[in-house]
């Protein structure tokens, strides 16, 4: 039987504001356990929380950049659960009016465009941490984490495959960093995804039994996991096995998912609405001032990269993947004057090639977008060839210097002189009257000879297409 | 000392004619003195000589603010740093305070004095005080009876003169009820107008801190201290504090006091009802007009607010898990042992009741039926206010269906219990001001008036009982023994 | 409507409260009480009425995003029933 997956996503991405959703402490990562959680973070008796106004902002600036509908009013309730991280015995979190309503994102996979429907994204308080590590078997709870904002962004089972799954995960990783609502970094755990994971006949209506994969935080991961949990649902249905609602975790080293032990009774979290927090109101004024100071999406971008510099669908894919790399991009273009093609290639090839090897983020490349330009702007006017400038790159990594300084210091500048180069091409024909007969008995391959003996000679500073044509002229 | 007010003795402070340190040690003496009572839960005694120290310090400087040396104390429902802050139960029996509620931060600014941390119901949940962990209270007028609840330790304190003035807090009746029963003057404010930064929540949407005294004045003196707004406190209404003080002696000619036919039905005590019928005679002659209106929703009350209360409690309640402070049972085996024998072990009876009828309520497929249809009701009988307060000023009604009853003699029927916050228990759930004003006697035993305002309209309130006050003086006796 | 110890028991554990085999019955007659009370709202027709949620009709206020506390840690450990190396502790937790 031809099966189909269904997968659908929750995604918990931490909110890049200073202090808590609803306290003035500290939200920083890596603090020494405890000493970010104050009182109201504690769940002491008596205290109340208060809302953080940027955590709105962010989570409206993100509904506006899926699209969707900006709840006018959203009411906070409280989800009850016993756990030791969550230090008041409830999360407050939203149900019933969450504060982002319906949007969607466009996902590309195998060339074709996808469009993946959120069903919702909604303001809670993250939890704090457990750590298993053996305090004479007991478990130690650090709850710096609690009270950290987090934006819940639900999908529809809209993803057929783990490939779309990890487009559009990497889509919205993507969308909450280019916004700058999120750092998105997700071995800290500040970008973690819930994937629901069902299979059915393929042309059946119904969605089949889900389960839940919790806490992944690496698209590898996610991609290891859906694959095991696809093949594990399938192999127990056609052996005759139901499947079983359950939240199952994914083990990295196993490469297996299994079933949570805690959460093996029905959860019943009596969601009701928070009595210390009132509705919160956004209005229309307070939409359009965060919609003017929204940046340029990245699926616009993409579009007018396509349109502006003749990219290709996959460089401006690329390019676009993140603000940091697209802002990048545009400032090499214009700091070279406007050489987009060319920018585009070095870019996507030698440089994202560079850092990727290196294992650094196009934030971190030792190469500014000035200096890039730099190096372009001397390609452009002929000043070294393609393959000078590859040398003059690697030194720039190295170095803080500029293209020029390099070009100077090395005696690097192309010779274009046509005197100078016919001078050494009548020399080289003349030292290899052998191959010039092979040339002009009907051997072209021969010419490659040629070309590399010139730039040799020239120690490969000789403008190429100049010596093409000279040689071409001389051997005839 | 002892028999002066708030007014009298910030004068006598002035005066010289004793110091604050003086009078702390005649409070505390009377405190010890009547330790029987119960009143008190802890008495802060070094705390209180120190600020007392400090006030008379202020004192000779000039300017001090006028609570400057006068000595109060606090339901121990509001944190206080450094200090048990128990509410009334086992659960916080060992937890010390590492924080202020933002009402205790005041009354240390306006310089008052706090003799200690008073008596209460379990998590304020009781009309008795019999679910305190620690004990009964006993009322001043009958040692045999009640005080009240759930502020029962501040009406007691107050009615035998342990401390001037106190705070206490109402959810559903708990600082009128009690100041009925003791015979003083107790004022629930609007939802809104006292922080509850640091006031250990009981049903958040219903909880309000405010005032016990002796009068209407005092009492104003208090709130003023208390009432504003509290960044801290999300329900805190940012709205200016009006001078408590200057209305209090505006004319009550032509005021419209509305009479709801519910409040007066057979159910009421008759001798109750004859006490009222008296003190409202007292407001005719003092020029109101009197009108009787319906409130047809009143009835609904109980039932809504033991929905409500029940639900929020049994969330604000869930962090009493013994991981962060408070009660831990001893060797837990797992994670669900620790969490079901420490909350087990600590919590009272009644407050477990509410834990369980809340959890009920909000579980899975009863959501609608007990939750949503509570909060429905809620606005029908808020609505019902709101068409009262159209055609009155204020609403007078019993706070109490009968005076202070033995102690033991309902805590067996709890239900009983909870039918007798008929009259008290809709104010909270509309979110209005009211308070009790002690009417007259009936077997010797204080009965209260209460008298309903609408919303922000406590100076109103303050006024019309501080009038009242001229006229009668069932707030000026004390009860055998303790004078 | 009446509750049996069983729905009882679930209810206890879902609230995490330790209760005496001896007192349940207790707590049944007592909720089932409390359950008829609240019945009484059923005569009321509620059903364009909309649910209120607090007493004011007034919306949340929005705190600044600024960073204000301090660490306390000390403070807030003293009153703690058990703590090591700066976290709390508790039995084991199993996933």
């Amino acid at each position: 039987m031809e099966w189909e997956t269904v997968i659908g996503l929750e995604i918990h991405t931490q909110l890049a504001t200073k202090s808590k959703i609803f306290s003035a402490a500290a939200t920083a990562y890596g603090a020494e356990p405890n000493t970010q959680a104050c009182a109201v973070d504690l769940g002491l008796p008596g205290v109340l929380p208060v809302l953080n106004e940027e955590a709105v902002n962010m989570a409206i600036k993100f509904g506006l950049g899926i699209e969707a509908e900006i709840a006018p009013v959203s009411v906070f309730a409280r989800k009850n659960y016993f756990y030791p991280d969550l230090p008041k015995g409830y999360q407050i979190s939203q149900m019933d009016l969450p504060i982002v309503g319906k949007g969607h994102v466009d996902i590309e996979v195998d060339g074709t465009t996808k469009r993946i429907n959120v069903t919702r994204a909604h303001l809670e308080e993250d939890a704090g941490k457990s750590l298993h590590e053996d305090f004479h078997g007991l478990t130690g709870i650090d709850l710096n984490r609690a009270g950290t904002p987090l934006l819940e962004i639900v999908s529809e089972p809209d993803m057929r495959s783990p490939k779309e799954a990890i487009a559009y995960a990497r889509s919205i990783h993507n969308l909450v960093k280019w916004l700058g609502i999120s750092d998105g970094n997700m071995e800290e755990g500040s970008f973690r995804c819930d994937v629901n994971v069902s299979v059915r006949p393929k042309g059946q209506a119904e969605f089949g039994t889900r389960r839940e994969i919790k806490n992944l935080n690496s698209f590898r991961f996610m991609q290891q996991a859906i694959d095991f949990e696809v093949d594990w649902q399938i192999e127990q249905i056609e052996s005759g096995r139901q499947i079983q609602q359950a939240t199952v975790l994914f083990n990295p080293n196993t490469g297996e998912t299994r079933a949570m032990r805690s959460k093996e009774e029905a959860n019943d979290y009596r969601y009701f609405p928070d009595p210390d927090l009132l509705p919160v109101l956004i209005d229309e004024a307070l939409k359009a001032k965060i919609k003017a100071d929204l940046p340029e999406l990245p699926t616009a971008k993409k579009q007018r990269f396509i349109n502006q510099y003749q990219l290709d669908n996959d460089a401006a894919t690329i390019l676009t993947s993140s603000r940091f790399l697209a802002d990048y991009y545009e400032n090499v273009v214009t700091e070279s004057g406007c050489e987009a093609k060319l920018s585009a290639n070095w870019i996507v090839g030698d440089l994202l090639g560079a850092l990727n090897k290196a294992g650094l983020e196009i934030s971190q490349s030792p190469i500014e977008a000035s200096r890039l330009a730099g190096l372009l702007k001397r390609i452009a006017d002929n000043t070294i060839s393609g393959k000078i400038a590859k040398q003059i790159f690697d030194t720039l990594w190295e170095s803080a210097q500029t293209a020029d300084e390099v070009i100077d210091a090395q005696g690097l500048r192309q010779i274009t002189d046509t005197g100078a180069i016919a001078a050494i091409i009548d020399e080289i024909i003349a030292a290899n009257q052998k191959q010039v007969e092979q040339y002009r008995g009907g051997n072209e391959k021969v010419f490659g000879f040629f070309v590399g003996q010139v730039m040799k000679a020239m120690q490969g500073k000789a403008n190429p297409a100049e010596v093409n044509k000279l040689l071409k002229d001389k051997l005839q | 000392m002892h028999t002066k007010t708030i007014t009298e003795l910030a004068k006598s402070l002035r005066a010289k004619e004793f110091s604050s340190v003086e009078l702390t040690h005649a409070y505390l003496d009377r405190i010890k003195q009547y330790s029987e009572l119960n009143s008190f839960i802890t008495v802060t005694e070094e705390q209180a000589l120190t600020a007392a120290n400090a006030a008379d310090k202020a004192l000779s400087l000039g300017n001090a603010p006028l609570l400057t040396g006068i000595p109060i104390a606090q339901k121990d429902i509001f944190c206080t740093y450094g200090v048990k802050t128990s509410c009334g139960s086992k659960m916080l029996d060992n937890f010390i305070a590492p924080y202020n509620a933002t009402v205790v931060e005041k009354f240390n600014q306006a310089g008052a004095v706090m003799l200690g941390k008073l008596n209460m119901d379990e998590f304020a949940m009781g009309s008795s005080n019999e679910t305190s962990f620690y004990g009964a209270v006993q009322n001043p007028w009958d040692i045999n009876t009640v005080a009240g609840g759930s502020s029962g330790g501040s009406a007691a304190a107050v009615a035998a003169r342990l401390a001037v003035a106190v705070t206490g807090t109402d959810t559903g009746g708990s600082i009128r009820q009690p100041a009925a029963l003791c015979g003083i003057t107790g004022l629930k404010p609007t939802y809104g107008r006292v922080s509850r930064y640091g006031m250990i929540a009981y049903a958040s949407s219903l909880d309000q801190g405010g005032p016990m005294a002796r009068n209407a004045e005092d009492a104003a003196l208090l709130l003023q201290a208390m009432a504003g707004f509290d960044p801290k406190d999300s329900t805190s209404v940012d709205a200016p504090v009006p001078d408590y003080q200057e209305s209090l002696t505006n004319s009550l000619a032509g005021l419209k006091i509305g009479l709801p036919k519910q409040f007066f039905s057979a159910d009421l005590n008759p001798e109750i009802a004859k006490t009222l019928q008296a003190a409202i005679a007292e407001y005719q002659r003092l020029g109101a007009e009197v009108k009787e209106i319906s409130m047809p929703m009143l009835e609904y009350a109980i039932p809504a607010y033991y929905v409500i209360a029940s639900a929020e409690c049994s969330a604000n309640l869930s962090r009493y898990d013994g991981v962060r402070f408070g009660y831990r049972c001893d060797n837990p085996q797992d994670l669900t042992d620790l969490y079901t024998r420490s909350r087990g072990e600590a919590f009272g009876a009644e407050v477990k009741r509410r834990i369980l009828m809340g959890t009920y309520a909000l579980s899975a497929g009863y959501y609608d039926a007990y939750y949503l249809k509570a909060q429905k009701v809620r606005k029908l009988i808020s609505d019902d206010f709101k068409r009262a307060f159209s055609e009155v000023d204020v609403i007078m009604g019993p706070v109490s269906p009968s005076t202070a009853f033995g102690i033991g003699e309902k805590i067996a029927d709890p239900i009983e219990m909870y039918l007798a916050d008929i009259y008290t228990i809709a104010i909270n759930l509309a979110g209005l001001p009211a308070l009790s004003i002690p009417a007259g006697f009936v077997n010797a035993m204080p009965v209260g008036l209460q008298i309903i305002g609408n919303y922000f309209d406590e100076a109103r309130l303050l006024n019309v009982a501080h009038q009242y006050q001229q006229e009668t003086d069932w707030h000026k006796q004390t009860p055998k023994g303790f004078e | 409507m009446s509750l049996s110890a069983t729905d009882v028991k679930k209810i206890a554990h879902l609230a995490r409260l330790g209760i005496e085999d001896k007192d349940v019955a207790h707590y049944a007659q007592d909720l089932s009480g409390m359950l008829d009370l609240v019945a009484q709202m059923n005569a009321l027709n509620t059903e364009n009425v909309s649910a209120m949620a607090h007493p004011l009709e007034q919306h949340q206020r929005l705190r600044a995003d600024v960073v204000s506390e301090v660490n306390l840690r000390e403070q807030f450990q003293a009153i703690a029933p058990q703590v090591e190396a700066g976290l709390y502790l508790v039995p084991k937790v199993i996933e």
